[in-house]
């Protein structure tokens, strides 16, 4: 079956300051991420890891270089572009969960897709799907504070879901979580890719790279 | 994000801190609360003054010595005598009715009751067809022939009735006004006290029975009133050129039943005003109130927002989120404004006057929204402006 590119960044640049400072974080890298990979990217910090995360994940602008997500260069797009390309087609895990203290678990999960427009029965109906396939199902109407943080970090997958993105980006998805926690969700990540998502996990975790089908090294900016 | 929702997410961020939600509204609350009252106050207050002057009379002509603006009418600067009447009668026969007044405060005694403090009216026998509001309860008015002779005949007013004549009937007994016996024809209608001044304790009569007994060259005023509403403009005039016949334009003031009315109203609509906007400052001082909250909101929710938009809110949708806010909470505190400031004008109608207007419904309404927009912007610009990685790392 022939590969399908999701993600493919060619000789990305990023440089940080004006004029008299320039910091230069990214030194031209590129990389391709094909549908259903599961890969994880690795690297100390300062490693510029979470530059090439942010750009992944279309937070940032590469200074130079191109971006294309599935067949379409996103490299130049708008604030505006940007918000409406994340909102469904990057699916975002963060280390400290980030979920609303003051909503309920569904509230959470559907947040996506009211940024996305979807009617409300449609997206109701969605989340409860979603948070059943995360083991969830019983939780729906919780608040974050009454969950655990792998159920936290689970109502968090739950919600990159939502709007079927291109891929999940899940930014040390473990590091908040104690050692069973993060292996049920790493479990979880590769049930997901099994189904066909496309996972990345940045990381500086070993370990949990290990549990990746593909590593890409990252250092001083650079692929190695 | 529709409308619905919106509506839900603000309301779901001003519950999660109700006191503090409650505190900020206070500013708006007392803002709304203020105008409401004042503007209600007002105009009640110039609704009532209309009534007392409209409803002495249709197309009157009020004749004052002294030039507009001193209306004192002290009898050093009054010029006013009773031929003055005479010649105005003859000069505006057909087309008006004129009624000269002259009043005094005296004591009256029946028997062994005693009124002090009571006006008498001296006037001519036409006045209940010039002032509208003069009816009778028992008895008549004096005639045409009792006011040439100036006969020592009096028509009394409800108080004077209840505290000269407790259980028997005012009709043909003598009463004692300022030292002279007055026959009581006829006792009025109730009329009521403008603003605290009892027009139920008078006597009237004759005006040369008044002009006699109290030695009063001068008069007070005179009362035209105009056949029909086409004349009131032609009598003014004539009146005027009549006058000035024989006195000068400082002398005395014509103005019109309509004039009088304007002016007051303007003065009254004026102060209104000006309490009205100075109730309007405090809620300017509401609306700081609901910015810097919401600016305190903004900074508390910098996290939040950063993920909002890691998960596809726009710039617009966060600024609409943060305005919407602000707008909920002031207008929640402007209908509470409302409200309690209709409650208190409807007591105040009670014991006093107050008159609520839609109109300044509607514009205390317009105000706390407009507050909650304009100092609500800011705020909600600055949440929309916050940069997703930044603020996604903010503790």
């Amino acid at each position: 079956m022939k590969k399908v590119p999701v993600i493919s960044l060619n000789n990305i640049t990023k440089n940080f300051g004006s004029d008299d400072l320039i910091i230069k974080v990214l030194h031209g890298i590129s990389l391709t991420i094909f549908q259903g990979d599961f890969v994880a990217i690795i690297g100390p910090s300062g490693s510029g890891k979470s530059t090439l995360l942010n750009i992944i994940g279309l937070l940032d602008d590469a200074t130079t270089g191109t971006y294309f997500l599935h067949d379409k260069d996103v490299t130049k797009l708008t604030e505006d572009q940007q918000a409406y390309v994340r909102n469904r087609e990057i699916g975002f895990v963060f280390q400290s969960f980030n979920l609303l203290k003051r909503a309920p678990v569904i509230d959470n999960v559907i947040l996506p897709a009211i940024y996305a427009g979807v009617s409300e029965k449609e997206r109701v109906q969605r989340a409860k799907e979603l948070l059943t396939d995360v083991g969830l199902g019983e939780h729906i109407t919780k608040y974050p504070n009454q969950l655990s943080g792998g159920q936290q970090q689970r109502v968090a997958i739950a919600r990159a879901l939502m709007n079927k993105p291109a891929i999940i980006l899940a930014d040390e998805p473990t590091g908040n979580l104690d050692t069973q926690s993060g292996k049920d969700i790493m479990e979880i990540m590769k049930q997901l890719n099994k189904q066909g998502n496309t996972i990345v996990v940045i990381t500086h975790d070993e370990h949990i790279a290990k549990q990746a089908q593909k590593i890409i090294k990252v250092q001083d900016g650079r692929v190695i | 994000m529709n409308l619905k929702e919106l509506l839900r997410l603000s309301i779901g961020a001003l519950r999660a801190n109700k006191l503090r939600s409650l505190l900020t509204m206070l500013g708006v609350i007392i803002g709304v609360f203020a105008v409401i009252l004042l503007v209600s106050l007002g105009t009640g207050l110039q609704a009532y003054i209309t009534d007392q002057i409209s409803g002495l009379g249709s197309n009157l002509i009020f004749v004052v010595p002294g030039s507009s603006g001193a209306r004192a009418g002290g009898s050093q600067t009054n010029k006013l005598v009773i031929n003055d009447a005479r010649n105005l009668s003859n000069g505006l026969q057909g087309i008006a009715d004129v009624g000269p007044i002259v009043q005094q405060i005296v004591t009256l005694k029946y028997k062994n009751h005693t009124d002090k403090g009571t006006t008498v009216l001296g006037t001519t026998s036409n006045y209940p067809q010039i002032i509208v509001s003069v009816l009778m309860e028992q008895g008549r008015f004096f005639t045409l022939p009792q006011e040439r002779l100036g006969s020592h005949v009096a028509v009394i007013g409800q108080t004077v009735n209840k505290d000269l004549f407790i259980h028997e009937d005012a009709i043909g007994k003598r009463i004692t006004v300022g030292g002279t016996k007055y026959t009581v024809i006829g006792v009025l209608k109730a009329r009521g006290s403008v603003f605290g001044i009892d027009e139920d304790n008078t006597v009237v009569m004759p005006i040369a029975a008044a002009q006699r007994q109290f030695g009063i060259t001068n008069i007070n005023a005179l009362y035209l009133s105009a056949k029909r509403p086409e004349l009131v403009r032609i009598v003014k005039q004539r009146a005027n050129t009549i006058l000035l016949k024989r006195l000068t334009a400082d002398d005395f003031t014509v103005e019109t039943q309509e004039q009088t009315l304007s002016t007051i109203t303007s003065i009254i609509g004026a102060l209104t005003a000006a309490l009205g906007g100075i109730a309007a400052i405090s809620l300017i001082v509401g609306g700081i109130g609901v910015m810097n909250i919401m600016l305190v909101s903004v900074t508390e929710r910098t996290r939040e927002i950063g993920l909002r938009k890691a998960l596809g809110a726009k710039r617009n949708d966060i600024l609409k989120q943060f305005l919407f806010e602000a707008v909920i909470l002031s207008v929640a505190g402007g209908i509470i404004g409302i409200l309690l400031g209709l409650a208190a004008s409807y007591i105040l109608a009670k014991f006093f006057i107050s008159q609520v207007t839609p109109w300044s419904i509607f514009l205390a309404f317009g105000f706390s929204a407009a507050v909650g927009i304009i100092f609500g912007i800011a705020p909600a610009y600055r949440a929309s402006r916050l940069s997703p990685i930044e603020a996604l790392r903010y503790e």
